[in-house]
């Protein structure tokens, strides 16, 4: 397995409170990795990190190593789009543009000089598990699908760019069961082509679908392997009474 | 101990508010009532098309009409642009410091400057430094100077309104910052501008005293709508055919008429900002 996406040493703080501590930690190619922990535990802020999601806040102070394989994901001379692009994210709350449902993919691709043709789209939606239910309405606004289709919409909107890693923070905590299981199956089925890092709340989610998964406590990395282990045989003791559910 | 009884508690809080409701609505009703009935014989579109003649006293309200019209295109035309452009840097650009808080105030404050001081500073800037003259441009720069807090205002409420998840949904296809508020923001704050936009417009088209001093006209009895020229405006021929005329029992009926065609044309206006309201209520759902 092929290491797609690393951090070390990884300090982040907002002023001057520090969120992240001495973070390193990295995703393999083809995998998907659940980051869990208690809520404010950092791994919404270290999943933003990857996409420089932060850049926003001028009192967000990163440093430290984040690699997307050999590049620098920091490196001054790359455009932060150009990151985005090959990082896509997938919101905790769907949020669709309020454009059609056929323009919420093209426009990533048009924005980023990418062909947005007919076929492009339904390619990208039939990714998502999308296509059959939507194909006689792309010209609708996407805000009239329900919550899950609207999520599975911002999966193939971010797909379409055809990223290298898709980011997921929490993309089942608004939906129902139904379409939180149709999600899980989708981004079980995407792993093939793209590398997954997930935050998520929910212990069974993490067991169904990541690879590994990494639990995180007050801003450090308390524990990290193979989702089986963690969950049958943690070695930190804040680790196993957070996933037998006596803290969150 | 007694209690009042809850049913009479409540018919009281009820009915107070129901009367104050009453009040309002009787007040709104006899305003509209007296200028329907006694404009109603005047308003036809010959009235609104024929220019008034014999000082006046005969003939429609075309010449004020134009006058109006034009005005408040030049008022749109510059205080839009610089308006939205205004509010979009102060909510998405400017970092929010000492300075922009009180840029922000100070915008603010500007809107609740009574109208007559716009009047007097146009006067000074645009009519006598700046030589424009008592003039279209110098009376529709006035209004636009009034216009600018509203629209700014307005505009950047739309735009709060606009939640961070939907910037963050441009960022995370590639999109930069310029291309998330021209591609997202501002088209999902768009009804919101707009409706911001016509009623500040339709209240300014219905201003007299920014436009006193800086070039609205008693009477023009030549072809008008030059720039660099007088006009003839609604609200201006509507205070001066009912106070300053001297023949004004005379041209009572006209001031009438005037008076519903102004009432009719910001009814217009402020229906066509609910239009974009119900639009944008729509869209939200």
């Amino acid at each position: 397995m092929r290491t797609k996406l690393s951090t070390e040493s990884l300090n982040l703080s907002f002023g001057t409170k520090q969120v992240l501590k001495n973070i390193t930690v990295s995703f393999n190619e083809h995998e998907i990795a659940a980051l869990i922990g208690p809520s404010g535990c950092g791994k919404s802020t270290l999943l933003r990190t990857f996409n420089r999601m932060h850049d926003l806040f001028p009192d967000a102070h990163i440093d430290g190593r984040l690699k997307l394989e050999e590049l620098d994901l920091y490196d001054k001379t790359i455009p932060v789009t150009e990151i985005r692009k090959r990082i896509g994210m997938v919101f905790q709350k769907a949020n669709p543009f309020p454009k059609s449902i056929y323009e919420n993919i093209a426009y990533g691709l048009r924005i980023n000089n990418l062909p947005h043709n007919k076929d492009v789209v339904e390619k990208a939606l039939r990714e998502a598990f999308l296509w059959e239910e939507v194909k006689d309405d792309l010209k609708m606004p996407a805000t009239r699908l329900s919550g899950g289709q609207q999520q599975r919409l911002c999966i193939a909107r971010a797909v379409a760019l055809r990223p290298e890693v898709i980011l997921m923070d929490e993309p089942c905590s608004a939906l129902d069961p139904v379409s939180t299981l149709k999600i899980e199956e989708l981004i079980t089925h995407l792993k093939e082509k793209y590398t997954i890092v997930i935050v998520t709340h929910n212990m069974q989610q993490a067991q169904r679908i990541a690879d590994k998964t990494v639990f995180m406590y007050l801003g450090e990395i308390k524990e990290e392997g193979a989702t089986q282990d963690i969950f049958n045989f943690p070695k930190n003791e804040v680790t196993a009474n957070y996933i037998k559910g006596q803290f969150g | 101990m007694r209690y009042r009884t809850p049913k009479i508690t409540s018919v009281i809080e009820w009915g107070t508010l129901l009367l104050s409701t009453c009040l309002v609505c009787f007040f709104l009703l006899v305003v509209l009532w007296e200028i329907i009935s006694k404009g109603a014989s005047k308003l036809s579109w010959e009235f609104v098309f024929t220019v008034p003649t014999d000082g006046m006293t005969k003939g429609g309200i075309f010449t004020p009409v134009v006058g109006t019209v034009l005005l408040t295109m030049i008022t749109a035309l510059f205080s839009i642009p610089f308006g939205v452009s205004c509010a979009i840097y102060l909510n998405e650009y400017a970092e929010n410091n000492w300075l922009t808080r009180t840029i922000r105030a100070s915008i603010r404050n500007l809107s609740g400057v009574p109208s007559i001081i716009y009047g007097l500073f146009g006067l000074a800037l645009f009519v006598q430094a700046l030589q424009f003259g008592t003039s279209l441009m110098a009376a529709g720069l006035t209004l636009g100077l009034l216009s600018l807090p509203y629209i700014i205002t307005t505009t950047e409420e739309a735009l709060v309104r606009i939640p961070n998840s939907m910037r963050e949904a441009a960022l995370a296809v590639g999109a930069t910052k310029f291309e998330t508020i021209k591609d997202v923001v501002v088209p999902s704050a768009m009804p919101g501008i707009l409706t911001g936009v016509v009623l500040t417009l339709s209240r300014a088209a219905g201003e007299t005293a920014p436009i006193l001093f800086t070039g609205a006209a008693f009477y023009i009895n030549r072809s008008t709508g030059y720039l660099n020229d007088e006009f003839m405006a609604l609200p201006y021929h509507l205070y001066m055919l009912s106070t300053q005329h001297q023949s004004i029992e005379e041209v009572r009926p006209i001031a009438y008429g005037t008076a519903l065609v102004l009432v009719i044309v910001v009814f217009l206006m402020n229906l066509t900002a609910f239009y974009f309201r119900y639009k944008y209520r729509k869209n939200e759902n």
